[in-house]
């Protein structure tokens, strides 16, 4: 545990990388380690978080060219040996682009770049990010994006209903995704992605600890 | 080699809400545009390419808008091609 170490990417573009290694160094004590987007090796860090931003200025696609950098590449075998990868915001954007979750997230229904603090109901265990054993069903996090709705086919959104793929449901769908859906994870359970910040709840100053547990969840086998 | 002139349309797939087609067409509407049935915004993209003759520079385009240009997920595409 005392090695344990967290991988935080930065692209060019990236804007919460330095929000993430905060929560996690600051307030809950572990290790993190910045890896530009060219890095490739990726051995010495036990789990990745691809923070939100605006990589590669978003052009073409949110997270369309950040797919090709050198450390998505790397990112194939990282995750086939199990180890957890977290995508928030743009990160989420991210790892649907190179398909390690299904679906896409496109433009918010009302066209509104929203900046607000959302409920948010769990709905899968799956990969323990969000089960706390307590009777906490709803957490409140903050989101901001203006790309965000999460959009799938129905064959898509069976297979995450039916495999317990979603973890977290949005309670007052603020941006039109399908089934309100606000984060995923794949089967394995070891890559989630959401569109809220979990990075920026953990600390009653600033608006609430609901995102704790997921950063804290970093360290699960 | 020859060098060919592509033209790439990338839309989202009809079956995907498009809120900046939308947001247009109500923009058109009080414009006093009249008759306007639909309204969608694609992208439109452009590339000088040389390969030996169309079929090589089809496979490069070809995979270039499967992988890049285009999330099949939620756009379709289709392009034109003029020799150069």
């Amino acid at each position: 545990m005392d090695n344990f170490t967290v991988g935080v990417v930065v692209f060019p573009g990236s804007n919460c990388d330095r929000d993430v290694s905060w929560a996690l160094e600051g307030c809950l004590d572990i290790r993190t380690k910045y890896l530009w987007h060219e890095s490739s090796d990726l051995s010495d860090l036990d789990a990745i978080v691809l923070p939100g931003g605006f990589s590669y200025g978003d052009y073409l696609r949110c997270g369309a060219i950040a797919r090709f950098s050198p450390l998505i590449n790397a990112l194939d075998d990282f995750v086939k040996s199990g180890r957890r990868v977290l995508g928030i915001c743009n990160g989420f954007q991210i790892l649907t682009e190179s398909g390690f979750l299904p679906g896409a997230l496109t433009a918010n229904k009302n066209l509104n770049f929203i900046c607000d603090d959302v409920e948010l109901d769990i709905v899968s265990s799956k990969g323990g990010w969000f089960n706390d054993g307590g009777e906490k069903q709803t957490i409140k996090l903050p989101i901001a994006h203006g790309e965000g709705r999460y959009h799938c086919d129905s064959d898509t959104l069976k297979k995450l209903v039916d495999n317990e793929l979603i973890a977290l449901r949005y309670k007052n769908n603020p941006n039109g995704s399908s089934f309100d859906i606000a984060g995923i994870t794949n089967e394995k359970g070891n890559v989630l992605g959401l569109m809220p910040h979990p990075e920026r709840a953990c600390d009653e100053t600033i608006g609430g600890t609901d995102g704790l547990f997921t950063l804290k969840s970093l360290i699960l086998k | 080699m020859d060098q060919f002139a592509v033209k790439v349309f990338v839309r989202l797939r009809p079956s995907v809400l498009d809120p900046a087609g939308e947001a247009t067409k109500s923009a058109s509407i009080k414009l006093g545009a009249k008759g306007i049935k639909s309204l969608r915004v694609g992208k439109m993209i452009e590339v000088k390419i040389e390969g030996n003759g169309e079929n090589e520079v089809r496979e490069k385009i070809d995979l270039l808008c499967d992988r890049l240009f285009a999330n099949t997920v939620i756009e379709d595409y289709e392009y034109s091609l003029e020799k150069l």
